[in-house]
């Protein structure tokens, strides 16, 4: 007896909910051999705004969190990942058109890379922040913070492992993200998102748009309330102008990289989103 | 402002009331009254909140909105200093541009009514003359769980410290019991220990707490009895109790004030308060004043927004369109 298939609809993640998107907008995702896979939100400005206040209303928390706590959240991010691999696994397989030994390998970079850095959120202040050296009896104490709301354009040409690599090191410091999938390979980024609100996450620290990023990136990059603007997947578009718009408020800007060591693993991606604080201390109260 | 009379007020309940305002015939007249279609009202309210706004009607509906806001602080941790800081903010809400209107009035607790008239100087006025009014909640504010008496001096106090409005609560102890006579007698009471030595009157704004009168039959005789006993104003709610303002609720109540005026010729103000806290929220309410009583109603005298954290929303779309980019809360003071 056949049974009709129930497809999956993707959503946009916004707040810790699935909505749809606002515009009421969708397109069409394709495999890599052109066959019709599902259809997306296709995110509008408005999206994004929204976004942008989740993860401003979410910054205090995840940011006010113990640093050995976030850690423990994002390393519960890859233990789910792995739960769902193979899901994951067929995804990317067919949207990319890529082999399962290939897809599989891209699951567990992305799953490892989820562990690197949960491994650095209670230990990269040690390296970016400092005990300096002053004239008096002092201590003066320089350590990173996190900058607060970081937009992210994800690599385009992935449909996991450089969203990973470009979400996960913001987060580690305390950030939370609003993030512009892949348009071509948005499926796997919602369901990064289903396994972000099944973790222990806390609403709005991420927050997946999918659609146009030439659409959106530029309310983002000019929007007042994000603090810093990573770049990394936009080299496709007008990025100059996203930076200069960027510059008008001050943000913090990471700007694109191609190739296959885009978004490489590095401590310089987590500190890239903190503001260092000194503060001086008195040695002694006698 | 100087609110109508009482004497004129009391004949005007006499006439429409046919009788003395005793329990009896207040029970026979609010009972009169048709119920409320629920359903129906929150249909209606649903409906007028899908209206699609253009941006340049956004832009005149921003502006009024700030021009209809009571800017409002009522926490027991007021300070003098937070109250002019209020001040400065309701003369100049965006310092970043001087031509963004001012805000209608400054709503503080009665003691803080010195703080905020000494705070205004020279702005303090009559919103519909470009001045800023101080608005002072009195009558055992949010209770309402006092005497008469205590009532009464509250009010009297706050009059002679220079409040130009006056907003009270009813007792919706007595309202649910019955005693619609009762209440009647001290909104009277306060309407006339509103009046100022020389013979002008502050503008009386009724509370109805509508979070507490459970339904919308209930909102809609309290309503009547405030107007009938001669409140300037009808306002939802206190702000301490939740839900506070809604748009159904607000809807009824100006439809009492639309069929109100249609009997007396009289033009009473509505005041929504509390729970608004998004210009889209606001806007919402202008459409339902506009498609009910009329654009007449908004102005400062006939229609107020009983708020505090609107006010930075409303100047972050401010910024939006003046800039073409989404503002921040980095953008707007602290309140």
């Amino acid at each position: 007896m056949s049974r009709l298939t129930v497809p999956k609809t993707y959503k946009l993640f916004i707040g810790g909910a699935f909505p749809r998107s606002e515009s009421g907008r969708t397109y069409e995702v394709t495999s890599a051999s052109g066959g019709f896979l599902a259809n997306a939100a296709k995110a509008s400005r408005k999206d994004a705004r929204d976004a942008v206040v989740a993860a401003r209303g979410a910054v205090a928390g995840w940011a006010g969190a113990t640093a050995y706590n976030r850690g423990q959240v994002l390393y519960r991010i890859a233990e789910l990942l792995e739960g769902r691999r193979a899901q994951f696994v067929a995804e990317i397989e067919e949207a990319e058109g890529v082999s399962r030994a290939a897809a599989g390998a891209q699951v567990d970079e992305a799953i490892d890379r989820w562990v690197w850095y949960a491994g650095w959120a209670d230990k990269f202040a040690q390296v970016a922040g400092n005990a300096n050296p002053v004239a008096g009896p002092y201590f003066n104490l320089s350590v990173p913070e996190p900058t607060g709301v970081v937009a992210i354009v994800a690599p385009q040409d992935s449909a996991l492992l450089g969203l990973v690599s470009a979400v996960a090191p913001a987060l580690v410091a305390g950030n939370a993200v609003v993030v512009v999938a892949s348009e071509r390979f948005p499926l796997s980024a919602i369901s990064l998102a289903e396994v972000l609100a099944t973790s222990d996450v806390p609403k709005g620290v991420v927050n997946v748009l999918t659609g146009s990023p030439a659409e959106i990136a530029p309310w983002l990059a000019s929007h007042a309330d994000v603090n810093a603007l990573d770049l990394v997947g936009a080299g496709a578009l007008d990025w100059i102008d996203l930076e200069i718009a960027a510059a008008d408020t001050l943000k913090r800007v990471h700007r694109p990289e191609q190739g296959a060591d885009a978004a490489a693993p590095s401590l310089e991606r987590i500190v890239g989103f903190t503001e260092t604080k000194t503060v001086w201390h008195t040695k002694s109260l006698r | 402002m100087t609110g109508t009379t009482l004497v004129t007020a009391r004949e005007r309940a006499l006439a429409v009331l046919g009788g003395d305002p005793d329990d009896a015939t207040l029970r026979r007249y609010l009972h009169g009254i048709p119920g409320v279609d629920a359903v129906g009202l929150e249909q209606r309210a649903a409906a007028l909140g899908t209206r699609s706004v253009k941006t340049s009607s956004k832009a005149w509906a921003l502006d009024r909105i700030i021009s209809l806001i009571d800017l409002t602080t009522l926490e027991g941790a007021d300070t003098p200093g937070k109250v002019r800081s209020l001040v400065a903010k309701a003369q100049n809400p965006d310092p970043a541009d001087p031509a963004t209107p001012r805000v209608a009035a400054v709503c503080v607790y009665g003691d803080m009514v010195p703080y905020a008239v000494e705070a205004l100087g020279a702005a303090h006025g009559d919103p519909d003359d470009g001045g800023i009014s101080v608005a002072a909640v009195a009558t055992a504010f949010p209770s309402g769980r006092s005497s008469l008496d205590i009532k009464l001096a509250d009010t009297a106090e706050a009059v002679a410290a220079g409040a130009d409005e006056i907003d009270m609560v009813i007792d919706r102890g007595a309202f649910l019991a019955g005693r619609y006579g009762l209440v009647f007698d001290q909104i009277a009471a306060v309407k006339d220990a509103c009046r100022r030595p020389d013979g002008t009157s502050a503008s009386l704004k009724v509370i109805l707490e509508t979070g507490e009168l459970v339904t919308y039959d209930n909102v809609r005789r309290a309503s009547w009895l405030s107007i009938l006993a001669g409140g300037d104003f009808i306002k939802t709610s206190t702000g301490k109790v939740q839900p506070a303002a809604t748009l159904p609720v607000t809807l009824l109540m100006l439809e009492v004030v639309r069929d109100w005026h249609r009997l007396t010729g009289h033009k009473v103000g509505v005041k929504p308060a509390g729970g608004i806290r998004t210009s889209k929220d606001a806007i919402k309410y202008l459409v339902t004043v506009a498609e009910t009583v009329g654009e007449e109603w908004l102005v400062p005298h006939l229609f107020r927004f009983g708020a505090s954290s609107l006010l930075n929303d409303v100047l972050l779309q401010r910024q939006k369109l003046a800039s073409g980019h989404y503002s921040g809360a980095d953008y707007v003071t602290i309140d």
